[in-house]
Order: C-alpha cells, then sequence, then structure tokens
C-alpha cells in the first residue's frame, strides 16, 4: 500500500490566523455593546465604515501584488484592523475618516511593508495616526455620554451626520459634544485648576470617565478571555497596566492636584483597548517574551509622557508606533538563554 | 513539586505541549506475539553507526540468534537472525529514512521451525567488571530501543569519570505510543535487572526510572519488581507530568535534575547516561539470559487501524505483516507514520521492516492528519517560542532560514533545536516548521563543509604558492650570482687563470 509523505508533526493543526483573528474580534463584542449603550449608534457605522474600507483596500492591494485574495481577506486581519480603528473614532465622525485612514493602514502601513505578517507599524495605528494629525477638530468632537446627553442621535440621525455631514435640525455641536475626560483633566490642568477640581466635571465617573470607565473594563475583561485562550501573552498587558501604575502612582501622592490617580489613567482614553489589544499585534511587537516586557512598558512610559508633556491628550497611538520601531532592537538584546548554552 | 514514590524533586522543563493521550487504544489487550514471516528483511546498518562485515553466505542456514555481521567496535552493531532459516541473499529493501531510500538488507527466508542457537549468559554477572558486561551487550547487538538506535556499549563504554546516575527512560510522551507502557507492565523484572546490570556497567551508584504520571498500573508493577529484585535499593521509580517533549532525553534530565546537558557536550558530561527502559530489558536478556536482540515490542495503533495493539515482533518482519494482524487498515488510512504523531516519520510504503528503533506503528485518517495546507506569512505571534523546550526563537529562525541567512540561523542556535514538533503544532499560519529546520541544518552543514573545503584549498593554494616563490627566488638568486660575475670579467679571467694553473700545477 502506498501513503502520503509529509514531514512531522502529523496531528492537525491547534489552531488557525483566522481562527485568532475571530477570537479577537469577539473579545471585542462587549466593549463595542458598551460603547453602543454609552454613545449611540455612532460606532457601529463607524466599525461598518471602516472594516468596509478595510476589505477593500485589502482586496485591491492582493490584486495587485498578485496575492490569492480569497486565502488573505478570509484571515479577518484586515476586519481586526477596521474595528480597532473604529475603535478610536469619535462616534459621529466623517465617513471619509475612515477611509483616508485604512488607506494608510491597509495600502501604506500594511502592503506597501509586504502584507501580513511584514508590516513594521501596527496598521490600524499608523490609520489613527494619519487622520488625528490631519484632522484633529474632526477627530475630537466627541459625544457626551447617555447619562450627560441631551438626548443621543438615532440611527437615522448618526447616518445622516456620518454621512452627510448633516446634524439633526435643532441640534449644534456644541450641544452634543463634550470633552473627553483626558480632553478636560489637560485644559484643566493648563488652566491651573487642581485634578480634584476638574474631577468634578461630570464627565468623570467613579474612578475614570464616565462610560469609558466600563468600556475599558470591557476591554480589559475581553483581554482576559483572550489571555485565557492563549491568543494574546500575558506580558504586554501586564507590562503596560503595571508600568502606569507605578510610574503614576508616587506622581499622584506627591502631587495628587496635577497628576490624575492610577485608575484616571487607566481608565480614560485608549490605555486598556492598547493594552489588551493594540500593542499586543504580533506582528510590529516583539518577537521574544522579555522583550515583550520592555515592549508593554515603553508603551505606558510613552503614554505618560505624551499625555503630560505632548501635544495630544492621548499618546497611546504614538507610543505603540515608537515602540514599534524599537521592537526590532529590543528583540535583539532579549533573547532567551537556548538550552545547554550559558549566558 | 516532589512525588511521594520517590521523594525527588523535580525540576520541570520551560515550553512543551499538554497532549490528548491515545495509549488506551493498543493497552486494551496484553501484546500479541506477531506471526513470524516467511520472508524477513534484516537491515545490515539498522543503527547510527557503521556497517558491520557479513558472516553469512547466501544459502546458508542460519538460527535465531546467530550473529549475521560482525563487530569490530562498539559503534558497530552487530545484526542477528531473527529467527532460523536461509540466507537468501543481501538485496536492497525500502527503508525509512530518508524518504524513499533504500537500505542493504539480509532477506530471510524463514523455515518455520524457529530454531535457536545456544544462549550465551555471562554468569555471575553480578561480580563482572564492566568490560565484560559492556563486551556481552555489544555482542548481543544492543542498540537504544527508544528509536535513535545509537548503540549502547558505545554509550556506555568509556572513562567518564564520576558517573553517577543511570535514568531509565520509561517517559513515553508521544499521544500514541505505548510498547514501552506495556513492556514495563509485562516485564518489570526484566525491566529492573536491566537497569541493575546497566548500571553495573557504568558503576553507577544511582538509577531513576522515568514513568509518566498517569501511567498507574506501571509505577505498581515496578515498584513491587524493584522490592524484590533490586536487594542493593539503587533503583528509584519517579512519576513525571506527561508533558511532551519530557521523554527527549534532555528534558528529562533537565526535569530530573534540574541541569542542562552542555550544547557542546553529552549527559555524560553530567554524571549521567540516558538509555531506554526497552534497552535495558533487552540488556537483561542478553547479559543474563544470553538472549540476542532479535524482537522488541512495537505498537500498531491510530485511527487507520482496525484493531490497534502492541506486538512482539521478530527485527526484520515488515510492517505491512503487523498490520494486518492488527485487522488490517480502515479505508480512509492515508498516512502511515513511523514514531509518534509529533516527531514520526511518514512512510511512504508498509514494506520497511521493522528494526531494533521501531517503537510505533501508527496509521493515520485523511481528516486526523496536518494536511499541508496553504500557509500564511508568520505573523510573529510566538507561541512557538513559548512552547519550545530548547529555549529557542523559532519564529525568527525560520524567517533566517527561509531568508537563506543560514548565519543568522546559526547565531540563533539552530544546532540545539531538537525537532520535537511543538512549534510547528501551535502555528497559526501552518508552516511547517521543523522541515525548515531541517532544511536549514542541512544548508549549514553543506555551507561549513564547503567552507573547510575552501579553506584546504586555499591552504594547498598558498603552500604551493610559497614553494614557486621560494624555488622562484632561488633561480634568480643563482641568476644574480651568474650576473655579477660576468659583470666583473676581470675577476672571471683571474679565476679562469688560476684555474688553468692549478690544471698545470697537478700535471707537473
Amino acid at each position: 500500500m502506498k501513503f502520503e509523505l509529509a514531514g512531522a508533526p502529523h496531528l492537525p493543526p491547534a489552531q488557525s490566523v483566522a481562527g485568532m483573528m475571530r477570537q479577537v474580534l469577539y473579545a471585542l463584542v462587549p466593549a463595542i455593546a458598551a460603547h453602543w449603550w454609552y454613545f449611540g449608534w455612532g460606532i457601529v457605522f463607524q466599525i461598518v465604515l471602516a472594516v468596509g474600507f478595510a476589505l477593500l483596500f485589502e482586496a485591491i492591494m492582493l490584486r495587485l501584488r498578485q496575492q490569492p485574495v480569497k486565502m488573505f481577506l478570509g484571515d479577518f486581519s484586515a476586519v481586526v484592523t477596521g474595528v480597532l480603528f473604529a475603535l478610536c473614532m469619535p462616534p459621529l465622525a466623517p465617513w471619509w475618516i475612515a477611509a483616508i485612514g485604512m488607506l494608510f493602514a491597509i495600502v501604506i502601513a500594511k502592503h506597501l511593508y509586504g502584507g501580513l505578517g511584514f508590516n513594521l507599524f501596527n496598521p490600524a495605528m499608523v490609520g489613527f495616526a494619519a487622520v488625528i494629525i490631519a484632522f484633529p477638530i474632526d477627530l475630537s468632537n466627541w459625544l457626551a455620554p447617555r447619562p450627560l446627553s441631551p438626548g443621543l442621535p438615532g440611527l437615522a440621525e448618526t447616518a445622516r451626520a456620518i454621512l452627510a455631514g448633516q446634524l439633526p435640525p435643532g441640534l449644534s455641536w456644541d450641544a452634543i459634544s463634550q470633552a473627553t475626560p483626558l480632553d478636560a483633566l489637560r485644559t484643566g490642568v493648563q488652566d491651573n485648576l487642581t485634578v480634584t477640581e476638574i474631577r468634578r466635571d461630570p464627565v468623570f465617573g467613579n474612578f475614570g470617565g464616565l462610560g469609558w470607565e466600563w468600556i475599558a473594563s470591557w476591554y480589559a475583561i475581553g483581554g482576559l478571555w483572550l489571555i485565557y485562550k492563549r491568543v494574546i501573552s500575558w506580558h504586554v498587558p501586564v507590562a503596560t497596566l503595571v508600568t502606569v501604575i507605578v510610574l503614576s502612582t508616587p506622581l499622584w501622592l506627591l502631587g495628587p492636584d496635577t497628576n490624575p490617580s492610577p485608575p484616571q489613567h487607566i481608565f480614560s482614553g485608549a490605555l486598556v483597548l492598547a493594552a489588551f489589544f493594540i500593542a499586543t499585534d504580533p506582528v510590529s511587537g516583539c518577537s521574544t517574551l522579555r522583550g515583550k516586557l520592555i515592549f508593554g512598558a515603553g508603551v505606558a512610559v510613552l503614554t505618560l509622557a505624551i499625555r503630560r508633556f505632548g501635544g495630544y491628550p492621548d499618546g497611546v497611538a504614538f507610543a505603540i508606533l515608537l515602540m514599534n520601531m524599537a521592537a526590532p532592537l529590543i528583540d535583539r538584546y532579549t533573547r532567551p538563554r537556548t538550552y545547554g548554552h550559558r549566558r | 513539586m516532589s512525588t511521594s514514590t520517590s521523594g525527588l524533586r523535580l525540576h520541570g522543563f520551560p515550553g512543551g505541549l499538554k497532549m490528548r493521550h491515545h495509549k488506551q487504544v493498543s493497552c486494551r489487550q496484553p501484546p500479541a506475539v506477531a506471526e513470524i514471516p516467511k520472508r524477513l528483511y534484516i537491515p545490515i546498518g539498522q543503527h547510527q553507526g557503521e556497517v558491520g562485515t557479513l558472516r553469512v553466505e547466501p544459502g546458508e542456514r542460519v538460527l535465531r540468534g546467530q550473529a549475521l555481521t560482525a563487530s569490530e567496535d562498539d559503534f558497530v552493531v552487530p545484526a542477528h537472525a531473527s529467527t532460523s532459516g536461509k540466507v537468501a541473499g543481501v538485496v536492497e529493501w525500502p527503508a525509512s529514512w530518508p524518504p524513499g531510500s533504500s537500505r542493504r538488507c539480509i532477506e530471510l527466508i524463514s523455515d518455520g521451525c524457529d530454531e535457536s542457537i545456544e544462549p550465551q549468559p555471562l554468569p555471575d554477572w553480578q561480580s563482572r567488571d564492566s568490560e565484560a558486561i559492556i563486551n556481552h551487550l555489544r555482542a548481543g547487538g544492543l542498540a537504544g530501543l527508544g528509536g535513535a538506535m545509537f548503540p549502547t556499549a558505545a554509550k556506555l563504554r568509556g572513562d567518564w569519570g564520576g558517573l553517577d546516575t543511570l535514568i531509565l527512560n520509561g517517559a513515553e510522551c508521544e499521544p500514541w505510543i505505548s510498547c514501552d507502557e506495556m513492556l514495563m507492565r509485562i516485564r518489570p523484572e526484566a525491566i529492573i535487572n536491566g537497569a541493575r546490570i546497566l548500571a553495573r556497567a557504568v558503576s553507577a551508584g544511582r538509577v531513576l526510572i522515568a514513568i509518566e504520571d498517569p501511567m498507574d498500573e506501571v509505577g505498581a508493577a515496578l515498584e513491587s519488581a524493584r522490592r524484590q529484585m533490586d536487594s542493593a535499593n539503587i533503583v528509584r521509580i519517579v512519576r513525571i507530568p506527561a508533558i511532551y517533549p519530557e521523554g527527549g532525553e534532555r528534558q528529562l534530565i533537565q526535569t530530573l535534575t534540574g541541569l542542562e546537558v552542555p550544547h557542546d557536550g553529552l549527559p555524560q558530561d553530567l554524571g549521567l547516561v540516558c538509555h531506554n527502559v526497552a534497552t535495558a530489558a533487552a540488556a537483561f536478556d542478553a547479559v543474563a539470559r544470553g538472549w540476542p536482540l532479535t524482537e522488541r515490542l512495537v505498537t500498531v495503533t491510530g485511527p487507520g487501524i482496525l484493531e490497534p495493539r502492541n506486538f512482539s515482533a521478530r527485527i526484520g518482519t515488515r510492517i505491512a505483516e503487523l498490520v494486518s494482524q492488527a485487522g488490517g487498515y480502515t479505508d480512509q488510512a492515508t498516512r502511515l507514520v513511523l514514531g509518534g504523531p509529533m516527531s514520526g516519520i511518514a512512510l511512504p510504503s508498509d514494506d520497511i521492516p521493522i528494526t531494533k528503533g521501531s517503537n510505533c506503528i501508527l496509521a493515520l485518517e485523511a481528516d486526523q492528519v496536518s494536511r499541508p495546507h496553504p500557509t500564511l506569512p508568520c505573523i510573529n505571534c510566538t507561541e512557538c517560542v513559548r512552547v519550545c523546550p530548547a529555549g529557542l526563537l523559532p519564529q525568527l529562525l525560520f524567517k533566517a532560514v527561509a531568508a537563506d541567512h543560514e548565519d543568522e540561523a546559526a547565531e540563533l542556535n539552530l544546532f540545539d533545536c531538537i525537532e520535537c514538533g511543538c512549534c510547528a503544532q501551535v502555528c497559526p499560519s501552518h508552516i511547517p516548521l521543523v522541515d525548515w529546520y531541517r532544511h536549514g541544518k542541512d544548508r549549514l552543514r553543506l555551507k561549513r563543509l564547503d567552507q573547510r573545503r575552501a579553506a584546504l584549498a586555499k591552504r594547498r593554494f598558498e603552500a604551493r604558492q610559497s614553494r614557486l616563490e621560494k624555488a622562484e627566488a632561488e633561480r634568480q638568486a643563482r641568476r644574480e650570482r651568474r650576473r655579477q660575475k660576468l659583470a666583473a670579467p676581470d675577476q672571471a679571467k683571474s679565476e679562469i687563470q688560476a684555474a688553468i694553473e692549478r690544471a698545470r700545477g697537478k700535471k707537473d
């Protein structure tokens, strides 16, 4: 009898790229639901737009690069990029922001560098950095969360706002938008208010930003599930969050008037999302386990530095891009000791 | 982590995989004695060493246990006739590795009598020196039965100085193989006595028999045999958690002792020597009972086999004969593997004979095998880093090898890869990583060979060059001397004059 030849191991593979990406998407569902609850239908449109453009650009680029289109579209990596980008968008951001963001993410950051597995920078963060630099006003128009809002726009109103740029009649941007907690904090500190005074603003919640703190909590729960399922390793999230706590606690204890508390840092902005879902991007991150610890710590340090000294209220995207640059160097100096070799 | 049976502190090893075990499938019934086939194909070089010289002629009748090849040194393991019959000749017969290759085998036609030679035990082995024991093991044709078939005598002999521990490997960590477990259940005395023999051969004062945690029955059987046989109380039975590839020699040593075998060294450098439990039983058969190694336990199992079980099979039996006694293949059997599913070799045909290292024949069905999926690019997920027991960076190794950067691969310690397959098993991009590492190792070996050859050629060229230069310089010097003479005609004339006068003087 004749048999097929193949290399070991002979068992069916334990997992696939598409499976891992799908699990990442599942893990984001609770946080997306919370986002929808606090900020309305905007997130749904943003996801549909970003994912749509991501897949469109992905298909075009794959075709141009003469790669198997169906196989690579089925790996869900472009979908994850689109969703992560959408989660950073203000709910009523106009549709063309998603288009431009995905152009930078998929076409430039991903395919011009060689496609899946070869991009040096996290595509979603490249897209986000491009649009926040180019359109800072459009990206700062955040809605007030549901408890503070005079009324979140409905489905049709949201569609009109995003696609045609028309706000519901009788409403102005000033009425429905509100500074994000990080914006409020930033301008407050610039106006020489103490953090305690700033936090009297209703936009702050129990420990972070109102609404934001719960979205962040759901990110964390989804991320813990990914760690449990071994889709991501614990190294980056733990290093990021521990470093934020270790750095912000003494500053907060020494100067509680000008420095936000550790929970305030963690539960506002995109820090938890970044720690579990973006800085854990395997392709643009570190290849060694100790390197991942340094990578996560670096993201935390840079984020806090940009929040404190930089020109943007939240520095997560830039922190991650900067650490992407450092990753190959970190890998070089954090190689594990091979069995039987001396250090 | 300590175990109740031995009190030995376990150290574990990094990485590895917890696998679902399927040992019970082939353990439901005791091993069957496989029928002796009409024709046996006994490989002449079935070990890692060289091939011994033939001691039989075609047409000659041989008895079971009769040596077919002679052994000149420890690295040459003699082959023995597995049954009585007529030597038909030496034929090229399919071999398991490399795939599609063939090897010289002695074709033995059984006469159905299964007549044996007179057993030649080593009398009073308990008081014999290691030299005598090792020579006897060599004559008995012992090679590592765990799969690697390393010549046992070569592993035992040598002045290692301070070899204190013999480790017997009973931790069969591949999910389907059960022949060692079966052996430990049915012949615990042979293993304990074999352990004493091997320990005596290397003067080790301690024997650790490592078995896997779920092997309850085995633990009990070995323990009671140990109480009866091991009067000197040197043997300890250690249960280790079942994590693949714990049965790998280096990982086993790390688990039991916390020590790592130096990358350029051997276990003996740590005062340890490792043997398989089946090798210990074969040592007992050779030394105490006087039987050369002519049969072994083979697991024939897998979803592609109708009645999986263990067989006691003669060396040289074709795989097809064992499978037919195990009920045959299922209709969907598409892959035949020698060894376990993680590191075994896919066989092109079942004509390949059982050798001393054949522990398991595994038949897998189409829906339970790794398919040559379209592979995606590596996404650097580092799952491979987390499971690598050797502390390597498998994804970077792959990228280095795939980009033909052999030197970078060497710098990433490619040669420390034990090819356990954990990385490939967890790879979400389905990259056949182990194949790439083998390819990379071959490329590196070739490159080093080329470099050595080039260095040699360079040295030869330079030697010739300097030789030629020296000859040229001498010629130039001679020319120079002549030229100077010509340039000074007076001196030349006077020299000639002087010579003429000397000649005249002689005449006078």
